[in-house]
């Protein structure tokens, strides 16, 4: 039998006293997409880290390349090996070409010039290989987040790696997108290339993997062949439990009162004017395809954009909502999908990210800090949501994904609002998360919340509303309830298919 | 925040002794500068020298307070030296009226707090990026400083505040007492104030600040005249020094040295980490570094090298001892 191309044992890592590895075994063979699982936290980036050269591994383990044992120093010794990384934020220079990109630190030239007829040359051919819609000219500041990944896997080609470590490649693409992605994927599996596929995402993996191996808190697990993937096996892998009632529906929806009605709210651009209504205790959902509106529309209602046209009534009251603060004081709360670049101070303690909406509200005359409520609060967010940190004061840039995100949703909590619009709640959460988060959602919504959860995950989407709005292009295409609520029904409207039937 | 929350410090230090020496930030740096120019000279160590470091620091240490808000934000003043100047000529324009004398003070604080909420303003409400609204201030105002004075220096022998320049009060200068309460306030407004809280949270993540219904313009503007109103007040100090403003030459470079102060502080340049006990502690240093150079007998035109190489290692060295641990 042949050596596999990669063959990790025994690796380790600690930082401090944290052991982020404890001896993790990976087995990659050529020409085989090998998805990497495992709840954040678990050590999967720690582990591509180590294999990239960004960070060494601790003494003892083994890492062997076509059955030669290497040692990975830093990265240019992983690059010269044929080991290539993309990591989720892509790093590419948005001002330059894309030649200039794929080129980059490896620039053609003749003496001390720069050869760019032969870097056009070379990217052109691998850009017709990809199938790519663009030019090496192209700025790559004007490419879509696929187009940019595209030129991050040209970037891996030109230096002809062996082995492509994708981490959440789909995060932020519509589901075209995502097609298009998995069959560049397996174009390049089947020329013989390894691919480690990290990812949340069940069915990606099923639809993509042909080994799956998983992680759990710095241990290797298992693997399992595309044969036995199932998402029982893989939850109860990733978790070390079952976990039985994955998705929360224990609250009854169809008495309450409604709270909300938006009439003709547009942003006088990309959204058709809309209406749509929430009714105190009900779980919305607002599907569709990535740039559909969904967003937008969101963030009209939550006063984070200001409306053109149209008009919002709270309990039957017109309200204004052109800022932020006033959709909070009416009690309209916004989770932005963004929630290191929108939501979260990662520098403050977790202590002042869920205290800053009502700080002002517990100061003693509005201006001085009243600490010991804040703590109070606080104490009690990490007790209901069950946020795993080592104190309230450490900085929530320090905590995984998860945990970030339930401190942001304890942040809005704490305002008590009326409505609730989460945007992708659960996105790059790991699954214990995912699944306090929706047992939050249905608590809520017990508790007489309007709550409108927008999701491009469809099975969340079926698990969780009871009632789905579906957006396309700019407007919302149609609502279903109950029986009607399948992934089938809403792929149709989101995409128009239906119409055709 | 990190480092100002003493909860987080203990732990810290209880954890990991280098964490505990990162709180600390550049206080080592400090001691060890004020050992070493004791050990070279044996005056500096004296409490005569010592009070006169800390009277040369206090107009800096006032102007750094300033600046620390604004940095905090995430923005920068370059006007203050400028502000200072005008603020100055207003006070002791104001001293020469008989009639108007007593308003001399709130005259010079009401010229800074007015420019700060004009580049505020500007700077919140327009859009404009601080370091290019301040950098045309920091022109515009020195103007305005010398039209003020008609190009000239402006005297005044007899000038009723000039004990806040030259008296003491129990031995202390009324500078230093005055610089010390300027940043005990700001230690307060930064630490137990919610508008505290919202200074950092901008620096840190205005997006996230704005929909988290903080109203990031207003929190600006404040921010910039508070940086004004502390210009003015330093130039209240330094007319009291001098008896005598001059609104070309006086506070030339004074932004430059509290922004030095700042980032010596452990301020972060990009906003959202920082402390004003950093700032106090960089503030020091560099008044230590003028004083002790001098007293050494080093020649003014490497006093010049030796700060700014200083300045620059210093931080590099913070960075350096970070670089392990929180992100910056």
């Amino acid at each position: 039998m042949a050596e596999p191309l990669l063959s990790m044992s025994g690796i380790r890592k600690s930082f401090g006293p944290v052991k982020a590895l404890r001896g993790v075994d990976l087995t990659v063979w050529a020409g085989e997409i090998h998805a990497l699982m495992g709840e954040n936290g678990a050590g999967k980036s720690t582990l591509m880290k180590i294999l990239s050269g960004a960070i060494p591994a601790d003494p003892g383990g083994s890492i062997r390349i076509g059955g030669t044992a290497v040692s990975i120093t830093g990265p240019s010794d992983s690059r010269r090996m044929g080991i290539a990384v993309i990591y989720q934020e892509l790093a590419l220079a948005p001002n330059l070409t894309v030649a200039e990109n794929v080129a980059l630190g490896r620039e053609a030239r003749r003496g001390a010039i720069i050869d760019r007829a032969r870097m056009r040359g070379d990217c052109a051919a691998i850009l017709e290989r990809l199938g790519a819609g663009f030019t090496p000219e192209t700025k790559v500041g004007s490419l879509s987040i696929a187009e940019r990944q595209m030129v991050e896997i040209a970037r891996a080609l030109s230096v002809n790696a062996r082995i492509l470590v994708m981490d959440e490649p789909t995060t932020a693409l519509s589901s075209r997108e995502t097609d298009r992605l998995f069959a560049l994927i397996r174009q390049l599996r089947d020329e013989g290339m390894a691919i480690i596929y990290i990812s949340h995402r069940m069915a990606e993996v099923y639809e993509l993997a042909d080994r799956c191996s998983v992680l759990r808190d710095g241990s290797y697990v298992g693997t399992l062949p595309r044969s036995d993937l199932n998402a029982e096996a893989l939850v109860r892998m990733m978790v070390g439990r079952e976990l039985s009632d994955f998705y929360e529906k224990q609250h009854r929806s169809g008495g309450g009162a409604e709270v909300l009605r938006i009439s003709g709210l547009t942003d006088g651009r990309k959204l058709r004017p809309a209406d749509l209504a929430l009714r105190a205790g009900e779980v919305t959902a607002l599907a569709g395809l990535v740039g559909a509106g969904r967003t937008e529309l969101a963030r009209l209602i939550a006063g984070a954009d200001r409306a053109a046209a149209g008009e919002v009534r709270l309990d039957g009251r017109p309200v204004p909502l052109r800022t932020p603060a006033e959709a909070i004081r009416a009690g309209i709360v916004y989770l932005t999908e963004d929630r290191k670049g929108q939501g979260l101070f990662l520098d403050m303690s977790i202590e002042d990210n869920v205290n800053i909406n009502v700080l002002a509200a517990d100061a003693v005359g509005g201006t001085v800090r009243r600490k010991r409520r804040a703590r109070e609060r606080v104490a009690e967010a990490i007790r209901s949501l069950s946020i795993r940190a080592p104190s309230a004061a450490a900085t929530t840039g320090s905590l995984s994904g998860g945990n970030q995100q339930k401190v942001l949703l304890a942040r809005l909590l704490e305002t008590r609002p009326r409505v609730l619009i989460l945007d992708e709640p659960t996105r790059g959460v790991d699954i214990g998360a995912k699944s306090d988060i929706y047992k939050l959602i249905d608590r809520l919504a017990a508790a007489g919340a309007a709550v409108l959860v927008i999701s491009s995950e469809l099975p969340e989407v079926v698990g969780i509303a009871d009632r789905v709005l579906v957006m396309r292009e700019g407007e919302i295409a149609g609502e279903l309830t109950g029986a009607e609520i399948t992934q089938e029904a809403i792929v149709a409207i989101a995409t128009a298919a239906a119409s055709a039937v | 925040m990190q480092t100002s929350n003493p909860q987080a410090r203990a732990e810290a230090a209880r954890r990991n002794p280098r964490a505990a020496l990162r709180a600390l930030g550049m206080l080592p740096v400090l001691v060890l500068l004020c050992v070493a120019f004791a050990l070279v000279n044996g005056r500096f160590a004296s409490p005569q020298n010592l009070i006169i470091v800390a009277q040369q620091a206090s107009i800096n240490l006032v102007l750094a307070c300033g600046m620390t808000f604004v940095i905090l934000t995430g923005g920068i003043d370059l006007s203050m030296g400028s502000i200072l100047a005008a603020a100055a000529m207003a006070a002791l324009i104001v001293s020469l009226d008989p009639n108007l004398m007593y308003l001399a003070i709130p005259a010079a604080l009401a010229v800074g707090a007015g420019f700060g909420v004009l580049n505020g303003a500007l700077i919140a409400g327009v859009r404009l990026p601080p370091f290019i609204v301040t950098l045309g201030a920091l022109t515009a105002i020195r103007g305005v400083a010398r039209l003020m004075g008609r190009d000239t220096t402006v005297f005044n022998s007899d000038l009723w505040y000039a004990i806040i320049g030259n008296g003491n009060f129990l031995g202390v200068p009324w500078l230093v007492i005055i610089a010390l309460s300027v940043v005990g306030l700001s230690w307060f407004v930064l630490r137990w104030t919610v508008l505290g809280v919202y200074i950092y949270a901008i620096g840190g993540n205005p997006d996230a600040a704005r929909l988290s219904g903080i109203r990031v313009g207003l929190v600006l503007i404040f921010v910039y005249a508070i940086s004004g109103l502390l210009a003015g007040l330093g130039g209240v100090m330094a007319s009291a020094r001098l008896f005598a403003a001059n609104g070309l030459q006086l506070g030339q470079a004074y932004e430059l040295d509290a922004v030095a102060a700042v980032i010596l502080g452990g301020t972060s340049f990009v906003g959202g980490i920082g402390s004003i006990w950093g700032t106090l502690v960089g503030a020091l240093i560099i008044a230590v570094l003028s004083n002790g150079l001098i007293l050494s007998g080093v020649p003014d035109v490497w006093q010049y090298i030796i700060k700014g190489l200083i300045i620059i290692g210093a931080v590099a060295l913070d960075r350096f001892r970070t670089e392990s641990g929180a992100r910056t």
